[in-house]
């Protein structure tokens, strides 16, 4: 096995042992990223960052002083902003973009430890479920069916085939309605996106302020535990950031939910819902059932009213978070011809640097919002989230200590098949993530099984607000029973 | 205490049209700097005058990912300002994204409070002269971020953006349509810089633009505004108009005159104003269209995301009333029940906190009126006359009080007292001490005064004559001897005395 192959774990361990370096870690990823162009998923490359990050990494573990992520090395979506490094949210309207500062996610893992690699592709402002909306051009499933290039999902897709194909030990995503989990289940990885507030948005690209959440995408159920840990901080430069201690994710995962209360929600069972799908739902739902959890099927009446809400609220707030990119500071300006004035200048950078989906959903978002239409639409689908976060609340209140759902609809689909389909067909990959992110809770996707073609299927744990450690326990319960070791057979 | 004196209401100005009478009404929007040494959202600089995009933090610049963090100070400060205008403090409140594009404003959106105000229902009393005065209703305060500077002259191709402005707290303070001419109009926005600045909470600079308001002016017919308060329909009033970003007391007062005059002249003539921006040219003396209706921004408010509703204590509200220091209106009537002072004279002593402290200082254990003619005459005359400011003053309160207690003691006259004011303006020092060292001192000393007289009296038998025919005529010999003695002779005693000798009686 390659040192890049490693969990989080296996490589604290060893680092901790002296059975390597994470110098010889970090070397070992470089040469993984080097070797895996086709992949398209790192799109800028930090190598010289990363062996002096290793190096101190390694004095640091020499001393003693080996936090959880020391020496890990690990990928970071081009949506968080890392100070002297491009970070351009995959979109052209940010080209040659290198912030003055740093997330504070990324820079909560540098204090534990841990070694950047370089940026990870994504979809433009993470609007998308299929990594093609980039600038960078989308990135490339390392799980193959035949000859078809596969979608790792989106909007996290570089950071999920990077972990899928051992380019890094682990990544960091971003979830706004599932661009965590949806990838992850795409790539047959662990993702979590945590509790709305767990997590410090300060220094990632908005896309919807209010659904935003940052999370780690890894090889395995422990690792999310340690990485979620490292990322996560009460942050007073966030006001949405919840001061809360950070407890010991790792601890949590115990292995025993017997008592437990999983909840199968009735109306995720949609129509046309694959067989297949169905199937891994019930064998999910087996396995927790099996390890002494009981299993009770219970009621999220507003579920069919998420998609839409989301789909006015998301693009409401985008409109207004990406109105900042006019040309005016920094980033992409268009270059003006003779007579063109300000508005000219707007039209024109804007029209230039925003592609065809970050266009729609401003638009979407600029006519919600706009004079008339304001009520019939946002302030409606405000009141639709309070009732699909009632809805949840209700369960968890009459005792239910997670929900047990499909992460997607389907496995990942052929790169450019959506091309030509009405946009609203690609929202439908949110079907089963959406509502997770309108209520504010944690939701985890583990991998549990292939389908017929061979392509990885993951299954969505939801927890209780700011119960990640006890969802976690859930998910590693599913991750041991489900004994998901497939890996893609390498062809970049 | 009363906290504001007794008033009644004035009349509404009315303007005579070639037809008929009309009647303004006048609302006002007026935005007020927060006196604070950051920003609202942001650590960065207030400074006025530093180089242009200084004072910048990466929020104020709306670099990608920076949040908003409310300053807690400027909240504190929002609160201070609405105790102050008696209003209702709102514990919970919500900041509002307004959304348009300006390359003035970085972030695409302002951040403001349109649904829910920090500060709700309050007043101002308007001082219209002694014992008349507007109560102006206020309908609600909020904070929000003021926008940078867009530079058009320094390039004949280029704009420049100076952010140093951005992101700076204001008050919006909104007042109901309670104003009824012109005056009326400018006397509401100095009564409430005088408050805002009695409170700390605005330094009321109006040049620098840290004060600064939209009217609003309607027109209509005698007896229609009192139906509009009657029943709260806004349709008996006119279409108002809204004149943008007024600096300027004088301005304001032109401004409002010539647009209730041009909607008075489109009415009259059969049209219809249209509700529309204006802005005043005051080069031209008139208003102009700023952008129609088919131009109006659709502001597309929404609830900011990135900041959580604003929950403030009662507690915490109460401490800050607990530091409130006496305003305006209380102060004045102190004044005039204390001091036994005009409501005038009370209300020049009090137009600033810093001059009403010196008041009371000169006043504390003396004559009140006397104090106050003092530093109203004496004083402000020449600090105004030289253009100073009272912490500028080179007379101290002590120094004033001293002067007084002189008079008071009979060592000087009032002249001499004027002579004496002008060495402590000129020279400083300790009045007393000026008085002794310079033999000022009045002379009470009969003695000298009975020599001054027989010598005056010897000397001129002819006048002595004359004034035993014609007892008016005595003051001709208390001149002279004031005259011989330089001044300090006390009038009364040389009088009395000079009546004595010429047998005049009693």
């Amino acid at each position: 096995m390659s040192l890049n192959e490693l969990t989080i774990s296996a490589a604290r361990d060893a680092l901790r042992k002296g059975d390597t370096t994470a110098v010889e870690l970090t070397e070992a990823c470089l040469g993984a990223i080097e070797g895996a162009g086709a992949l398209n998923a790192f799109v800028h490359h930090t190598p010289e960052i990363a062996l002096e990050q290793a190096r101190g990494a390694d004095a640091r573990i020499k001393a003693g002083d080996a936090p959880a992520m020391c020496g890990i090395p690990v990928g970071i979506k081009d949506l968080f902003c890392t100070r002297g490094v491009a970070s351009q949210a995959a979109s052209r309207i940010l080209e040659g973009f290198r912030p003055e500062y740093e997330s504070t996610v990324t820079q909560n893992l540098w204090d534990a430890g841990a070694v950047m690699l370089g940026k990870l592709n994504m979809d433009e402002f993470a609007m998308g479920s299929s990594n093609e909306t980039a600038c960078y051009g989308p990135v490339v499933n390392p799980w193959k069916v035949d000859d078809r290039r596969l979608t790792p999902g989106g909007s996290s897709g570089g950071s999920a085939a990077a972990v899928a194909a051992d380019l890094c030990l682990a990544a960091t995503g971003t979830d706004t309605g599932g661009s965590i989990r949806q990838p992850a289940a795409f790539a047959g990885i662990v993702g979590i996106k945590p509790t709305y507030g767990r997590v410090s948005r300060w220094g990632v690209v908005a896309f919807a302020s209010s659904l935003d959440q940052a999370g780690p995408m890894t090889k395995s159920v422990r690792d999310a535990a340690i990485m979620l840990g490292a990322m996560a901080s009460h942050d007073p430069k966030d006001s949405t950031s919840a001061d809360l201690p950070v407890p010991d994710f790792e601890a949590a995962l115990t292995g025993d939910i017997r008592g437990k209360k999983i909840g199968i929600p009735r109306e995720y069972r949609m129509e046309g819902m694959p067989a297949e799908i169905e199937a891994l739902w019930h064998k999910g739902a087996e396995m927790l059932k099996d390890a002494g959890a009981e299993i009770v099927e219970i009621s999220l009446p507003h579920t069919k009213y998420a998609l839409p809400a989301y789909y006015v609220i998301a693009p409401a707030e985008a409109s207004s978070n990406l109105a900042r990119y006019d040309g005016v500071r920094y980033g992409h300006r268009a270059r003006l011809g003779q007579g063109d004035g300000i508005t000219e200048m707007y039209e024109k950078t804007r029209a230039e640097g925003f592609g065809p989906e970050v266009q729609r959903r401003i638009m979407i978002g600029t006519y919600v919002l706009s004079a008339g239409f304001y009520d019939a639409y946002y302030n409606r689908a405000r009141k639709v989230r309070a009732l699909i976060k009632r809805d949840f609340d209700t369960v968890f209140a009459a005792g239910i200590d997670a929900i047990l759902t499909p992460a997607t609809p389907s496995s990942a689909f052929g790169l450019g098949e959506m091309a030509n389909a009405d946009p609203v067909e690609m929202y439908l990959n949110d079907v089963f993530t959406v509502t997770v992110n309108l209520a504010g809770l944690p939701g985890v996707s583990v991998p549990v099984g292939l389908d017929a073609r061979g392509l990885p299927l993951g299954l969505q744990l939801i927890g209780r607000p700011w119960a990640e450690g006890d969802l976690l326990n859930h998910a590693h319960v599913l991750e041991q029973a489900a004994g998901f070791v497939a890996k893609p057979a390498r062809w970049w | 205490m009363l906290d504001h004196l007794a008033y009644r209401t004035p009349e509404p100005k009315v303007i005579a049209g070639a037809k008929a009478d009309w009647e303004l009404v006048i609302g006002l929007e007026v935005h007020a700097q927060v006196a604070s040494n950051a920003k609202l959202f942001s650590g960065a600089s207030t400074t006025f005058g530093s180089e242009p995009n200084a004072n910048v933090a990466f929020v104020d610049a709306a670099m990608p990912g920076m949040l908003p963090v409310i300053n807690e100070f400027c909240v504190a400060q929002a609160v201070r300002t609405g105790l102050g205008l008696k209003a209702q403090i709102n514990l919970t409140s919500a900041f509002d994204r307004k959304n348009y594009f300006y390359p003035d404003l970085p972030q695409g959106y302002q951040i403001s409070q349109l649904y829910h105000p920090i500060v709700g229902e309050g007043e101002i009393i308007v001082d219209m002269g002694p014992g008349i005065a507007r109560r102006v209703r206020i309908e609600r305060i909020h904070l929000e971020q003021d926008a940078g500077k867009s530079i058009h002259d320094m390039d004949p191709n280029m704009s420049f953006v100076d952010l140093n402005r951005t992101g700076v707290a204001l008050m919006e303070i909104v007042s109901r349509p309670d104003i009824r001419g012109p005056e009326e109009a400018a006397a509401y926005v100095g009564k409430l810089r005088q408050i805002l600045r009695y409170l700390g909470t605005c330094d009321g600079n109006m040049q620098n633009g840290n004060l600064r308001c939209d009217v609003n002016v309607s027109i209509c017919r005698p007896g229609a505004y009192e139906k509009f308060i009657e029943t709260g329909d806004f349709s008996y009033l006119g279409i108002r108009c809204e004149i943008k970003n007024m600096n300027s007391m004088r301005f304001i007062q032109q401004a409002i005159d010539y647009e209730a005059r041009r909607q008075i002249a489109i009415v009259e003539d059969g049209g219809a104003v249209v509700q529309e921006t204006r802005l005043y040219d005051p080069d031209r003396g008139e208003t102009r269209s700023m952008r129609s209706k088919e131009e109006a921004h659709d502001y597309r408010y929404f609830p900011c995301p990135d900041l959580l509703p604003l929950e403030i204590e009662q507690a915490w509200v109460d401490d800050i009333a607990a530091t409130m220091p006496e305003l305006p209106d209380a102060k004045k009537a102190r004044f005039v029940a204390d001091f036994g002072l005009t409501e005038y004279d009370a209300g020049v002593l009090t137009a600033e906190a810093e001059n009403a402290a010196f008041f009371e200082a000169v006043a504390a254990g003396r004559d009140g009126k006397q104090a106050a003619n003092w530093v109203i005459n004496e004083l402000f005359g020449r600090l105004n006359k030289q253009g100073l400011a009272i912490a500028d003053s080179p007379v101290s309160a002590a120094q004033l009080g001293g002067v007084l207690d002189l008079i008071g003691a009979g060592e000087i006259s009032g002249k001499i007292a004027k002579d004496l004011f002008e060495i402590l303006w000129t020279e400083g020092g300790d009045p007393a001490q000026i008085v002794e060292a310079r033999g000022m001192k009045q002379v009470t000393d009969t003695g000298a005064i009975e020599t001054a007289v027989d010598a005056i009296i010897a000397a001129n038998p002819a006048q002595v004559e004359k004034a035993r025919a014609n007892p008016k005529l005595a003051g001709w010999f208390t001149g002279q001897v004031l005259k011989a003695t330089g001044g300090k002779a006390n009038p009364a005693v040389v009088n009395e005395m000079v009546a004595r000798k010429l047998g005049l009686g009693e």
